[in-house]
């Protein structure tokens, strides 16, 4: 499988609210396992963020405070207070702390628009939550999300977990 | 060898950076007492207890910057930061303010007393003066001079001297810039901001990148080229040319990051105690990298081992690094 193949799927034909509805219970997981992720957004949690991941056919809206995760086609750009686009790997990378977001920035492979404060305050709490995406997701799935996730990333490049980095 | 003093903007930096090689880590509150002031970032009480905690158990020190200029009427804030920064066991704190550098002398004698870079003492003279008036012990020198004037300086002073070797360079008179201010009305030495967030706007025009820091447009950046950070002293800007054609460029400085990993000896050999990184609001995973580098650095020119290289570009600003005042012929 190349990583092509993973990251230039069609659009869902499933109802976005239903992805969205599996994203917002990862999302509140993260918040409970995570809770000074919300002490260190304060007041910028209630700030809506748009999640344009350059290579994956759908918009993520995400709003921290509210646990609530929207999927929207790329076609219908929602209302947001603050964006920020990449690729999947760049957003991977900076979550698991294997690359740093300013340099991301400086080469162009992150860029954001909207509330800049609303964001930093995003990529601080964030890159202090040591989040592990792979875990997270076996907090909610099982303990055979491990084996995909080692799997996927082998296949792909992706960063999916802390774990080796 | 020398002190490698090490930047961490939240508690998970702090770890990184210790488990990195840290010899010291340097650190702020979430509040205006520090001149990292960023949405996100510093540490809460708790935190920082828990993070002094963490490092003494490893060896490494900490030391917590305060070292921004009390506003007048609420020098309070200040002054329980540096009392919590010592009830919290910290090494050393960082300070600025010859204020505040006389209240923590007075009301905590036993804390070790820096001297931030944001005091911009710049000779022996003035260095001193802080020594036999506060017990400073150490001062981190401003990022203007050249190795041979820091060889001078510690010619005629027995107080320790730090210098920065990495990270983003605040080419101005440190702790008097205004730059900031005057676009956004928020001091970057009394709120401890230079270009916050909460005035920064980037919007894509035409195929570029476009910066605002307070409405004023500072870079446009074409799409694949190196952006740079929104600050004024490293904004492109056009020059009216009198009776010549005008000029657009970067007038005070470029958008470079300093990189005197090549000076280390030399600085070593100018009687340097401590080596210093910048970058308090960068990620754990630049604090990592840069610090794991400099360590290495630090260890072979303690050996006269050749300085490591080329291995930090892409983390810096402009992804391109000088050795600024240090070896430099300015314009």
């Amino acid at each position: 499988m190349t990583r092509a193949f993973l990251l230039h799927l069609p659009p869902p034909p499933f109802a976005p609210a239903l992805l969205g509805k599996g994203l917002s219970a990862l999302l509140q997981g993260i918040a409970r396992r995570h809770p000074s992720i919300l002490v260190r957004l304060g007041a910028y949690g209630g700030a809506d963020f748009l999640l344009d991941v350059t290579d994956v056919p759908v918009l993520l809206l995400m709003s921290p405070a509210a646990g609530r995760m929207r999927v929207f086609r790329r076609s219908a750009v929602p209302a947001h207070g603050a964006g920020i686009r990449g690729s999947l790997a760049a957003f991977l990378s900076m979550l698991h702390g294997v690359e740093d977001g300013d340099a991301l920035f400086f080469s162009g492979a992150l860029t954001i628009s909207g509330d800049t404060a609303a964001v930093l305050a995003l990529r601080n709490a964030l890159d202090d939550a040591e989040i592990d995406l792979t875990e997270e997701l076996a907090a909610h799935g099982g303990a055979w999300v491990h084996g995909l996730s080692d799997w996927l990333a082998r296949q792909s490049g992706l960063v999916l977990s802390r774990r080796g980095t | 060898m020398m002190e490698l003093v090490c930047p961490a903007g939240t508690p998970a930096a702090l770890r990184a950076a210790v488990e990195a090689g840290a010899h010291a880590v340097y650190c702020g509150f979430a509040d205006e007492t520090n001149a990292r002031n960023f949405p996100g970032l510093n540490f809460s009480r708790d935190e920082m207890a828990a993070g002094i905690a963490h490092a003494h158990a490893r060896g490494a020190k900490v030391l917590v910057a305060i070292n921004t200029f009390p506003r007048a009427g609420e020098a309070g804030l200040w002054h329980r930061a540096v009392a919590d920064a010592a009830a919290a066991g910290a090494d050393a704190v960082i300070l600025a303010d010859v204020g505040l550098l006389a209240h923590a002398a007075g009301a905590h004698p036993g804390l070790r007393l820096h001297l931030s870079v944001q005091a911009a003492a710049a000779n022996a003279d003035a260095i001193n003066f802080y020594a036999e008036t506060f017990g400073v012990r150490r001062v981190v020198l401003p990022r203007v001079l050249t190795v041979a004037e820091i060889a001078a300086i510690n010619r005629e002073t027995d107080c320790e001297t730090e210098v920065f070797v990495f990270g983003g360079l605040c080419v101005m008179a440190e702790g008097r810039c205004s730059l900031s201010s005057y676009a956004t009305g928020l001091s970057p030495n009394m709120n401890g901001v230079c270009s916050p967030a909460s005035h920064v706007d980037y919007a894509e025009r035409d195929g570029a990148q476009e910066a605002r820091l307070g409405g004023f447009l500072i870079h446009r950046t074409p799409r694949g080229m190196s952006v740079p950070y929104p600050t004024l002293c490293k904004g492109c800007f056009t020059a009216p040319g009198g009776a010549q054609k005008a000029q657009t460029g970067h007038i005070f400085e470029d958008p470079v990051s300093l990189d005197a990993t090549d000076l280390i000896p030399a600085l070593e050999k100018a009687g340097v105690r401590a080596l210093k990184i910048e970058g308090r609001q960068r990620s754990r995973a630049y604090v990592a990298q840069v610090v794991q580098a400099f360590r290495a650095a630090v260890e072979a020119a303690g050996s006269g081992a050749p300085m490591p290289h080329g291995i930090l570009a892409r983390l810096t600003e402009g992804q391109a690094a000088t050795t600024g005042a240090y070896a430099k012929t300015w314009r």
